[in-house]
């Protein structure tokens, strides 16, 4: 945990209405590492990840307490700040392949629009660039204008991510990006997490902690909405010091 | 065995339903077609009438309910598309929504003789734009209206949130989002819902009974102030005014043809858009 921290978790508290879903977390996210969150469904964990991109708030009656910053600054229930200018810098892969219902190119070069860029030959360098980086150019490159609906669940997501890197997010959020996928795609996009984060920060949250132990540097255990253990991947794995991550990881519950 | 029979008794029931219910719209095609194909000629579709309604064509009707069609759909379609584009992406879920989803739709229960008297009060008189084109379209408008905002609002609500929530991810405002990704998605729905209430507003007759409508013009409509002719009402008249009821009814059932084959040609398109539709999501 050498490196630099990019995003610092202090006190958060979120509620669904009356239920709490998180509870009082702390945890701080390095630069240009996997940080693996992990812990049985409904524990928290997609809530606390699309709190970092404020997601949450497109649900109605959410509330949330405490701050997130970003190379130090609060980006968390801080209704003055500019939610878009958030959403750009930390980008987001979805547990289900989400392409828009149009051609590869377009996927791609959305981000790009939305955020006022017209240059067309800037955008088509930036397509290429993200399909190459997303590993995803040798497959797609003599159909970019065919619908992106034709495209594998493995290589839609790899198109998400593509487009996710097309808006040069600083830090991207994976929940469960391979969740509905076959082993095939599901380790081309493990080895691509590892390519990717020498340029950016990488949150994902799994299910499958074969995958976490294989991808991440840092790995945070959620169990009922609280934080029961942060550290690195491997003391995690090997020395956990909490009796109830022991009993996750080994398989016992979850 | 018992459940075997019990399963064809109920096949048997069902295939009989359908049988009625085609059973009837064939008998209304054959029944209008049989006998509205005789008068129907290029002068019948092209000339006005002549000699007191029985003879010359209905040319100015059809061009009436054109005109009719196209007002009510000039000014209900924005208002009912940004009505259901505020309702379904903008206003916050809750009570008030509620009861305003619920006026909707008891609006689209309202009769449609109702949307006369009203457009008479509100328009005709109210507004002062007499009985006029412009009035008549008015009145078909907010009979449509409930239609637009309920077949837009399925739509938009059938546009899955993981599309919503990937434009906004990527720095999308939400007005971007809705112009570039849930409203191209929604398109077709919308078209078809808006198709299928065109055809709607061509067919009805209550509303510019009172609003628009006339019996009989010298020549064609001058402005929207005008007085028009249109197809529904025409019907109407051939059969309950006039001396010469013999060649009028053959000319109303005439017209009906005329009405009917518009009517199935918009829904035909919005069944072919339809379809154009499922394709696409399939990939």
């Amino acid at each position: 945990m050498d490196n630099q921290i990019k995003i610092k978790a202090q006190n958060i508290n979120f509620f669904y209405g009356q239920t709490q879903a998180l509870k009082n977390i702390n945890l701080e996210i390095y630069a240009n590492q996997v940080t693996a969150i992990i812990g049985p469904s409904g524990c928290g964990k997609s809530t606390f990840i699309r709190l970092l991109n404020r997601m949450n708030e497109l649900i109605p009656n959410t509330r949330c307490q405490g701050k997130i910053l970003l190379d130090g600054r609060d980006i968390c229930c801080d209704t003055d700040l500019d939610i878009v200018e958030v959403r750009r810098n930390i980008g987001m892969v979805f547990q289900k392949p989400n392409p828009f219902p149009k051609n590869i190119f377009e996927n791609i070069s959305y981000g790009l629009k939305v955020n006022g860029i017209k240059d067309r030959h800037f955008i088509e360098d930036k397509v290429i660039e993200s399909l190459k980086k997303s590993a995803l150019w040798e497959e797609v490159k003599d159909r970019l204008h065919d619908s992106a609906l034709k495209l594998s669940g493995g290589q839609q997501q790899r198109l998400c991510i593509a487009r996710c890197l097309a808006v040069e997010p600083e830090v991207i959020l994976f929940d469960e990006p391979c969740a509905s996928l076959d082993p095939i795609s599901t380790a081309k996009i493990e080895e691509l997490l590892l390519e990717l984060k020498k340029d950016y920060t990488i949150v994902i949250v799994t299910h499958n902690m074969q995958q976490a132990a294989r991808v991440s540097d840092c790995t945070a255990f959620f169990l009922l909405g609280e934080l029961i253990e942060f550290g690195k991947t491997q003391d995690i794995f090997t020395a956990p010091k909490d009796k109830r991550t022991e009993a996750y990881i080994t398989g016992r519950f979850g | 065995m018992r459940k075997n029979i019990t399963q064809n008794m109920g096949f048997a029931f069902l295939f009989l339903c359908i049988g009625v219910t085609l059973f009837f719209l064939f008998a209304i095609i054959y029944f209008v077609a049989a006998r509205g194909i005789r008068v129907i000629s290029w002068e019948f579709l092209t000339q006005a009438p002549r000699n007191a309604m029985t003879s010359g064509g209905v040319a100015p009707a059809i061009l009436g309910t054109f005109y009719l069609t196209l007002g009510a759909m000039l000014f209900a379609l924005p208002l009912g598309l940004a009505c259901a584009i505020y309702l379904c992406e903008y206003s916050p879920k809750g009570f008030i929504v509620n009861i305003i989803r619920m006026s909707i739709n008891n609006l689209a229960g309202v009769p449609s003789v109702v949307f006369g008297l009203f457009g008479l009060a509100v328009f005709v008189k109210f507004f002062g734009f007499g009985v006029s084109m412009l009035a008549g379209s008015l009145s078909l408008g907010i009979l449509v209206l409930p239609v637009i905002i309920s077949a837009t609002q399925e739509a938009l609500l059938a546009v899955p949130q993981s599309l919503r929530e990937a434009s906004l991810a990527l720095g999308a405002t939400q007005w971007q989002t809705i112009k570039r990704v849930v409203l191209p998605t929604a398109l077709p729905g919308i078209l078809t819902g808006v198709i299928l209430s065109i055809g709607r507003v061509a067919g009805e007759t209550a509303p510019i009974l009172f609003t628009a409508a006339a019996f009989y013009l010298k020549g064609y409509p001058k402005s929207i102030f005008s007085e028009v002719m249109a197809l529904p009402y025409h019907i109407y008249a051939l059969m309950t005014e006039g001396t010469h009821p013999a060649q009028q009814t053959a000319i109303a059932y005439g017209c009906s043809l005329i009405l009917l084959v518009l009517v199935l040609l918009v829904s035909f398109i919005a069944i072919f858009i339809r379809q154009r539709q499922r394709t696409y999501a399939h990939g």
